[in-house]
């Protein structure tokens, strides 16, 4: 407890004045960073465009509204393919993960020296780049459709389940997996009844909540090439037919919502 | 004299879902979709077979990776990709604690809860892609459209976790500073922010992460950053040069990691 005498009287203080003086520092120093950091760019900003934004949001709205409700029809499909995309991805993405992340645990690898960095390198290279970098590349290799988007977002979420599955299972508790083995029980039976019932919660969580970013990320897939409602999106864009593209927009948000619903309903219900 | 017999039992598994006609349910569930959604992925598989050679071709030229022709384009990128990180993980912090707390069920009345909750819901819907499209249309090419499609998503992630995090803590703590006669102000200062802190801090470095990773795909469409540069060397089939901007990117991610563990640690 830190107490200053002030005109002979004792006021409480959260900190100690040395600790109080390196926090004011830190703020100090980050703001200085933000602001040099604005600086740049704002160099680098043609600020008569900015200043003109409120017009051409006007004018966006303007062309905007209403949705063209007619088109409602032809997005079933899409919308379908969309949600495929998502769910076959998150399925590849979480049966290539297992392995990795059983590899990646400090307390499960074979190998320490040898098979961890490996699982660790392809947990965080999945992780860096983009599913849409990993569309692009795809969508070269196997032609464009759904199917590079159900690869990209498998292979973008195979970084994302590992890594935390991986922070689970180095959390599990010992004894019990002691306990097992104490009875005679094989490295497969360990698996099975010691460490599989620890991490069960958290790689349903885990599922739900990837499929759920998935959903959103498949959206996109489309600008490249590889299928979902971001083909129609695109085209919608590119013609400049604005009505279309703001019922797409709503028919977005219609399906993040309701996927964010149904994922926290069922982490709900398993932890 | 009797005789005892012993019956060998064997222990079974508890199954993991208790009542049979759920389990049935799912899994006959799992298998129609899956069904459902196989057939009507229609794949192509003389293309697939014919881009695989494709792909080995699309792959070799990758290596070995270019660091030194376009140097200065590259360094260039990043650096502004870096800026425009700190610059939108800032504003976006910023703008989503107020947010945060107001979408919090414990510390906001309900008109303004449903209202956060409106801007958490609508920030979070949309990629930071589609974001950035209508952003680059409103205020012109640049870094200032990405920095505030970064700051904008950065909002529905941050603030959304924060209102959480706020609806679980131990509402006796900050109960305790109330009733000393705490203003408003003081409440939040000191009833609720030790006690949301420590796990914010952590996200917020997590979200720097994101923010630097989003940054490189932003710049596709035209927002600023190592993304407009990736883009042109995809777009002139210069690979080696794209190669050695995706393991930048993979460098700065792994040394952003390790950092965010170390000061985490610092900071509890």
């Amino acid at each position: 407890m830190a107490v200053a005498l002030r005109y002979g009287r004792k006021v409480w203080h959260r900190r100690e004045r040395g600790a109080q003086f390196a926090i004011w520092l830190a703020w100090l120093a980050a703001a200085a960073i933000f602001i040099y950091c604005w600086q740049l760019i704002s160099d680098k900003t043609i600020w008569a465009f900015v200043t003109d934004a409120p017009t051409q949001a006007a004018d966006l709205a303007v062309r905007m509204i209403p949705p063209d409700w007619g088109f409602i029809a032809k997005l079933g499909r899409p919308l379908w393919d969309t949600i495929n995309i998502a769910t076959l991805g998150t399925a590849i993405g979480i049966a290539v993960a297992v392995p990795v992340a059983y590899c990646a645990a400090r307390n499960t690898t074979p190998s320490v020296a040898l098979v961890r960095p490996v699982a660790l390198f392809i947990i965080v290279s999945s992780r860096s780049i983009n599913s849409l970098i990993w569309a692009l590349m795809l969508v070269t290799i196997l032609g464009p459709g759904v199917f590079a988007g159900i690869l990209a977002i498998g292979l973008r979420s195979i970084g994302f389940c590992a890594k935390l599955l991986y922070e689970a299972i180095e959390e599990i508790d010992e004894s019990q997996v002691e306990a097992v083995r104490a009875t005679g029980a094989s490295g497969a039976q360990v698996a099975a009844y010691g460490i599989v019932p620890q991490v069960l919660p958290a790689f349903a969580g885990i599922s739900v909540f990837r499929w759920d970013i998935n959903i959103r990320e498949s959206t996109v897939l489309g600008l490249v090439g590889a299928g979902g409602i971001g083909l129609p999106l695109n085209s919608a864009i590119t013609t400049l037919a604005w009505t279309k593209v703001s019922l797409i927009l709503l028919i977005i948000i219609a399906t993040v919502v309701v996927s964010e619903w149904v994922s926290a309903k069922v982490r709900h219900t398993i932890i | 004299m009797s005789t005892v017999s012993i019956v060998p039992r064997l222990w079974e598994k508890p199954p993991l879902i208790k009542p049979a006609w759920v389990r049935w349910a799912l899994g006959i569930g799992a298998v129609v979709y899956l069904a459902l959604a196989l057939g009507t992925t229609d794949v192509n598989w003389p293309r697939v077979w014919e881009g695989l050679p494709r792909g080995a071709r699309f792959f070799a030229a990758f290596f070995p990776p270019d660091f030194t022709g376009h140097r200065d384009d590259i360094v260039n990128g990043i650096l502004e990709s870096l800026w425009m990180t700190v610059v939108s993980t800032v504003i976006g912090i910023a703008i989503s604690i107020p947010v945060g707390i107001g979408a919090a069920k414990n510390t906001a009345p309900r008109p303004v809860y449903y209202f956060c909750r409106g801007i958490l819901a609508v920030s979070r819907s949309f990629q930071e892609i589609i974001l950035a499209i209508f952003f680059v249309k409103l205020f012109g090419f640049g870094p200032f459209a990405g920095v505030v499609t970064l700051s904008f998503a950065t909002i529905g992630f941050y603030g959304k976790l924060l209102a959480e995090d706020i609806e679980d803590m131990d509402f006796s703590q900050a109960e305790a500073v109330r009733s000393t006669g705490a203003g408003w102000l003081q409440w939040i200062n000191y009833g609720i922010q030790p006690q949301v802190m420590p796990r914010m801090i952590g996200l917020g470095l997590y979200r720097f992460d994101i923010n630097f990773r989003e940054s490189a795909v932003i710049g596709i469409v035209g927002a600023g950053g190592i993304g407009a540069t990736l883009d042109t060397a995809f777009a002139r089939y210069e690979f080696p040069s794209a190669a050695a901007i995706l393991l930048v990117i993979v460098g700065i991610v792994m040394a952003l990691e390790y950092s965010s563990g170390y000061i985490r640690r610092w900071v509890q």
